[in-house]
């Protein structure tokens, strides 16, 4: 046993700080890690368990971990189902009995074999009885009763045809500037690089006139089009392109192929990891992109999944058992993104910094 | 089988398609290849990207400068009116400039103050918990590409979802107040008293960053030449000492352009506070970016003008800021190279 617990515990360089034992930094790696774990993954957790209760259980102080819901029994003369108690008796057993009203602290009972005889019994002395339930209406009514379908379909409108196109015309851009000598080739790099410097929120005020004044303004083009000349996309592109030999283009050029054929017969295909990095960075920008569609979209049925939960979560009376489950929904193409996709980005962010 | 059959048998047609679609599209191309020559073809190549962010990125920034010496509240240029200077002698009218709430435009100042205080507590204490996290990864560790995805987990989620998590968990009746309540504490209104709310912002923030800035920083630490370790492991070397003299001046190049590049986000916080707070109570979580927003778009007394200004001084932010970046990742680059 105690060689099983060395095997688990033993670690390498542990011999080279005198001897065997934990050293403090041993302790706090786990520390660390474990308390990392808990407040990296519980909130995100906690909300998509909480997106399963009833409005009724939301708002129960202190919350329950898990979604329950009190059990309900069918009683004749009562239209809705009546909720089910265990009630410790005067003589102290408990017996299963059915609320059918409340008067102050004293609530009427019923047993549900006998509905006859009336049972006064003091709030305190019952407890509801419940079970485990998922309240998945959370998820559909809103789909069905509210605009959340539509804001669906508009993000991953938005998302997808903005990742084609960023992909499509950033490799253009990345082929010429790679693949090419020509007068002002540097010219438009260094334009590029200082369009790194200006973010969104710095020209958003001129931004709004231009996009305006092309007609796009409550439009997903509006959104979309501001988006798709990503500088990041063009570097990371052209970096990864300039290491394609020109030999290849060379025989392809005495084989009389266009540079139309070049570029997507032979550099497209070629340069299939960058773009698989761009086309995973791109789709997680633009499915989170939220201040520009804010600004852009003022009609309720354009707006994308980050604008209609803040709108829906900026009112007066927050519904949450439908907030939290929507959030849940736009949550969820990320996080598969990141179970399946999680090493690409990883090491797109360790080579080149972007995000 | 059947299904890996049917998704190429799908796939082959669609690559039919495109293939069908590209050869099409070629033959205006090869005539214009022939007229434009093989190297005109890179300046095709090149227009479609750069007619986008010419319109879109270039042509906003040139007049915002002129948007700014304009007034009026409306959203053409050719409809409003010069007034010179105007807009910034309004941000600069103060009677006492080390007291906010004696200027003209008294939010601007608050929220300049507020993004301030943010970005030094954001930063120093995020990149603090991103070196001790890199720093731990990079040991022998059980599983670390699981601990690894475990800090990077928030860095994907949006702004607006972060936001949301934390509001629940934040709120009055949240799951925050009930574990306090179960230690005996008394529960405490997170996201309505002005200082918690600030410090909740910067948590949250934090909490949705630190993954990204530790993946940098791990990445430096693993580039670090493992024989230096061995050298000073063989010399007896103390473990503070091999932190101290190896560790860090090796990695204070990445560190550097962390710094700056945390700097320049924490600069233009936004989404999830926005999301979290709305700003308030009152005006204490309110950034600059909420600022240029509510005065350009949202507030009745909308001031197109007057956000232009206000975002050219924080682009003057940003832009020596990111000159500083230049030169650090450069001096990073030589010591590489070296």
């Amino acid at each position: 046993m105690s060689r099983a617990v060395d095997f688990v515990t033993r670690r390498r360089g542990a011999s080279g700080s005198g001897g065997k034992g934990w050293h403090w930094t041993d302790v706090f790696t786990w520390v660390w890690l474990i308390g990392g774990l808990f407040v990296m993954f519980a909130p995100a957790a906690w909300l998509a368990l909480s997106s399963f209760k009833t409005p009724a259980a939301l708002s129960e102080f202190p919350p329950s971990l898990l979604p329950y819901v009190t059990e309900t029994v069918k009683i004749a003369g009562n239209d809705k189902p009546s909720p089910l108690y265990d009630v410790t008796m005067p003589d102290g057993k408990t017996a299963r009995l059915v609320e059918l009203r409340r008067v102050g602290i004293v609530a009427q009972m019923v047993d549900p074999a006998s509905p006859e005889t009336v049972i006064k019994v003091n709030i305190k002395d019952r407890k509801p009885v419940q079970k485990l339930h998922f309240e998945t209406s959370n998820y559909t009514e809103p789909f069905v009763h509210f605009d959340f379908l539509r804001y669906l379909w508009n993000s991953v409108f938005v998302t997808v045809t903005a990742t084609l196109i960023t992909l499509v015309v950033n490799s253009m851009a990345a082929f010429a500037l790679s693949k090419y000598q020509f007068r002002g080739q540097n010219a438009v790099l260094i334009v590029i690089v200082a369009t790194l410097m200006v973010p969104l929120a710095v020209i958003m005020v001129p931004l709004y006139s231009v996009v305006s004044s092309l007609g796009l303004l409550d439009s997903l083009w509006g959104v979309i089009l501001p988006t798709v000349a990503t500088p990041t996309g063009v570097f990371l592109l052209r970096q990864y392109m300039l290491t394609i030999p020109d030999e290849l283009i060379d025989a392809a050029r005495m084989d009389k192929a266009s540079e139309w054929q070049i570029y997507w017969r032979i550099v497209l295909p070629l340069s299939a990891p960058a773009l698989a990095v761009l086309a995973i960075f791109s789709v997680v920008w633009r499915w989170n992109d939220f201040l520009w569609p804010l600004i852009v979209l003022s009609r309720s049925s354009l707006y994308t999944l980050q604008v209609g939960l803040n709108v829906y979560s900026g009112q007066l009376n927050v519904q949450w058992h439908f907030i939290l489950a929507m959030t849940v929904v736009t949550m969820i193409p990320v996080v598969l993104v990141f179970v399946f996709l999680q090493r690409f980005i990883a090491r797109g962010i360790a080579t080149s910094g972007l995000k | 089988m059947k299904a890996n059959g049917l998704l190429s048998a799908s796939q082959s047609v669609l690559m039919a398609v495109v293939s069908r679609v590209m050869g099409i599209v070629d033959v205006p191309l090869r005539y214009l290849q022939r007229k434009a020559g093989q190297n005109g073809m890179a300046a095709f190549f090149l227009a479609p990207n750069m007619a986008i962010f010419a319109v879109f990125v270039l042509v906003p920034f040139v007049i915002n400068f002129v948007y700014s010496l304009t007034g009026g509240s409306a959203i053409f240029l050719s409809e409003r009116s010069f007034v010179g200077a105007e807009q910034y002698r309004e941000i600069f009218a103060c009677g006492n400039y080390l007291d906010p709430n004696t200027c003209k435009q008294d939010v601007f100042w608050i929220a300049a103050g507020n993004t301030a205080a943010f970005v030094v507590l954001q930063v120093s204490l995020m990149i603090v918990a991103a070196l001790i996290t890199a720093l731990i990864l990079n040991r022998e560790i059980i599983g670390r590409g699981f601990w690894r995805a475990v800090f990077f987990f928030p860095v994907l989620l949006s702004p607006v979802v972060t936001g949301l998590i934390w509001r629940w968990i934040f709120q009055r009746q949240g799951v925050l107040n009930a574990v306090m309540q179960g230690l005996g504490l008394e529960p405490h209104d997170w996201l309505t008293e002005r200082n918690s709310a600030f410090f909740a912002s910067i948590g949250v923030s934090i909490w949705a960053h630190v993954g990204f800035y530790t993946l940098i920083l791990l990445a430096g630490l693993q580039a670090i030449p493992k024989d230096l370790y061995e050298a000073a492991q063989m010399d007896g070397t103390s473990r503070s000492r091999v932190f101290w003299r190896i560790t860090l001046p090796l990695l204070m190049p990445n560190l550097i352009v962390v710094l700056v590049l945390a700097l320049i986000r924490a600069v233009q916080i936004f989404d999830e506070a926005f999301v979290l707070t709305h700003g308030g109570p009152g005006t204490s979580t309110m950034y600059l970016v909420q600022y240029i927003y509510e005065t350009g778009f949202a507030s009745e007394l909308r001031n197109p003008g007057l956000a232009a200004a206000a975002s050219i001084l924080m682009g003057a932010v940003l832009v020596v800021l990111t000159l500083v970046q230049m030169a650090a990742s450069r001096r990073s680059e030589k010591k590489g190279a070296r």
